[in-house]
């Protein structure tokens, strides 16, 4: 009897808070998404109309900005995974003992805070940087060309601050990779590049899915980078959810659009996680 | 990839071909050094200019000085704001460690109706994008009139952290075997004891692992906070508004410290783990 009870109780405390504080806040947003003001009441008062077209107003007003969300939160998902696959492979097959070693380096740049390593590539890249001088003297930017405050910047700064996300799974499912599997595909007179696509590859496949959905899923929020490295032309959906809620205090259009958001992924990381052809997440 | 051995009825070989032979051969590792000095760049740019002379802002390199490192709390609020930080974060950790540490046992070493959506439903707040989280929670507080300051961003922290610390404590529970535990139990050790002198020394360290990764993540969560902590300003909160007009050199030092503080830790724990290991 005890026995069947004990795992309830072990999930009593902690599932108890998750619903208070996760579940029922998401429910109380969807709710919060069809209000409409109060006829004649102050700015932050709204009332429940079920009014569905704040959906359809909320989306036609930032499509670009959803637009932008989803292409730079992809385009850094790419270049994480381009500048991550090589080093966690590097890390699994060719770092020996240095192995762990290497692996505390990838994390460690993590412990200093995010927006202090995300300001000093601000400074980095910006004026008074040693970035744009050396190019601007080299011919490779013109005068005129600057780095910080443009779509360049905020995706550079996404792909940075979400690497350790990407490598880290992937280094875990290429070090499970058996060596002797990439042996016998040599055996079988597989060149590299075969041995890499047909074996590699696919062993990898849980770690390349689990990173690129850890890694586009806070890009694709964010709103950090854009308003740190960005300009006005690079706003996300992050930052006008961010300014709907305590610039203009207009929370129905917020909770919108955080639904539209979450649906948008949620849709997306389906789509993928069947082209990908594999259940297995986290 | 495999190693050729040079052939020693070659004589000569140009070096040209043989840079190119050395390239070939160490591109991963020419690759490493490259990937390791552009996640290290603001790092070290964080270094150097907190021995900046700058005064107010901390935009241009004026002149060495350790007088940031003697006075770190020389700026106004950085302290503050990393003493709140510091205090939520702790906080944080210990709740989300004992919630999500108990959820782990739960689903890791007992069979019932419900496993799969237990799972699912850690799964879901790291696949809720932050904003989300944050901007939801809020909502919840306004409607029960509760401000937004220090107890609720230490809420919305353990809700955050509650699923890494599951992840992280599930994997060292999948990863003990359980002969260890059947063997206590032969040699007549209760349930309690099993789990007390075997079980729980043996998980112990994915239990440290994970209450780490929490309070990192809450130490330098930003947005859920932004959301949360109403007039608390946290380190990151402060680096963010200080951001417009120049953050003050004894940021960098905090930053620098907390990096320096991290990196002992943990290479500690590898260099403790790799003699228990011998």
């Amino acid at each position: 009897m005890g026995k069947i009870r004990t795992p309830y109780l072990l999930l009593l405390p902690g599932f108890g808070f998750l619903f208070t504080f996760f579940i029922l806040p998401i429910l109380n947003l969807a709710q919060t998404s069809t209000q409409t003001p109060v006829g004649g009441g102050d700015t932050g008062q709204y009332e429940q109309t079920f009014r569905f077209q704040n959906y359809i107003d909320a989306f036609l007003d930032n499509k670009e900005q959803f637009a932008r969300s989803f292409i730079y939160a992809i385009i850094a998902t790419i270049l994480a995974l381009m500048i991550s696959y090589p080093l966690a492979y590097a890390i699994a097959f060719k770092a020996g003992k240095y192995k762990n070693f290497l692996l505390v380096l990838v994390v460690a740049p993590f412990f200093t805070s995010f927006l202090l390593r995300t300001v000093a590539w601000k400074q980095i890249l910006g004026e008074e940087g040693f970035v744009v001088p050396t190019l601007r003297s080299l011919g490779i930017i013109s005068q005129s060309t600057t780095l910080t405050s443009t779509s360049f910047a905020v995706v550079m700064g996404m792909t940075y601050n979400f690497l350790p996300f990407m490598t880290l799974p992937l280094y875990a499912s290429i070090d499970r990779i058996d060596p002797r599997t990439l042996e016998a595909s040599g055996d079988l007179y597989a060149n590299a590049f075969t041995t890499f696509r047909k074996v590699t590859l696919p062993l990898s496949m849980p770690g390349v899915v689990a990173g690129t959905l850890l890694t586009f899923i806070p890009a694709a929020g964010d709103y950090v980078n854009a308003s740190i490295l960005g300009s006005p032309n690079t706003k996300m959906i992050g930052n006008v959810i961010e300014s709907r809620y305590f610039k203009i205090v207009d929370y129905p259009t917020a909770a919108a659009l955080s639904f539209t958001l979450m649906a948008a992924i949620l849709i997306l990381v389906t789509i993928y996680i069947r082209k990908a052809g594999t259940e297995e997440l986290v | 990839m495999s190693k050729k051995i040079a052939d020693p009825t070659i004589p000569k070989i140009p070096a040209a071909a043989k840079f190119q032979r050395w390239f070939g051969r160490n591109l991963i590792r020419v690759y490493m050094v490259i990937a390791f000095t552009y996640l290290f760049i603001p790092v070290a740019y964080t270094f150097a200019f907190s021995f900046n002379d700058a005064g107010k802002s901390n935009l241009i390199w004026k002149g060495f000085t350790f007088r940031n490192w003697q006075n770190p709390c020389g700026a106004p609020e950085v302290c503050s704001a990393l003493a709140n930080s510091i205090k939520i974060g702790f906080l944080a950790t210990l709740f989300a460690t004992i919630l999500g540490t108990m959820i782990a046992f739960a689903i890791g070493r007992h069979q019932f109706k419900g496993r799969s959506t237990s799972n699912l439903l850690i799964f879901l707040p790291m696949a809720t994008p932050e904003i989300v989280l944050g901007a939801s929670l809020l909502s919840l507080f306004l409607v029960f009139k509760i401000n937004p300051g220090f107890w609720p961003t230490v809420i919305a922290h353990v809700m955050f952290c509650i699923s890494f610390v599951v992840v992280t404590v599930k994997a060292r529970i999948a990863s003990l075997d359980p002969r260890l535990e059947q063997a206590a139990m032969d040699l007549y050790a209760n349930e309690f004891e099993t789990f007390r002198r075997v079980t729980l020394p043996l998980v112990a360290p994915g239990i440290a692992g994970a209450a780490l990764l929490a309070f990192s993540l809450s130490f330098d969560d930003f947005i859920i906070t932004n959301f949360n902590s109403g007039t608390v300003i946290t380190f990151p909160k402060f680096v963010y508004t200080a951001a417009a007009r120049g953050i003050p050199a004894q940021a960098n030092v905090i930053g620098s410290g907390m990096f320096f503080l991290a990196l002992a830790i943990v290479l500690a724990g590898q260099f403790v783990n790799g003699r228990k290991a011998r």
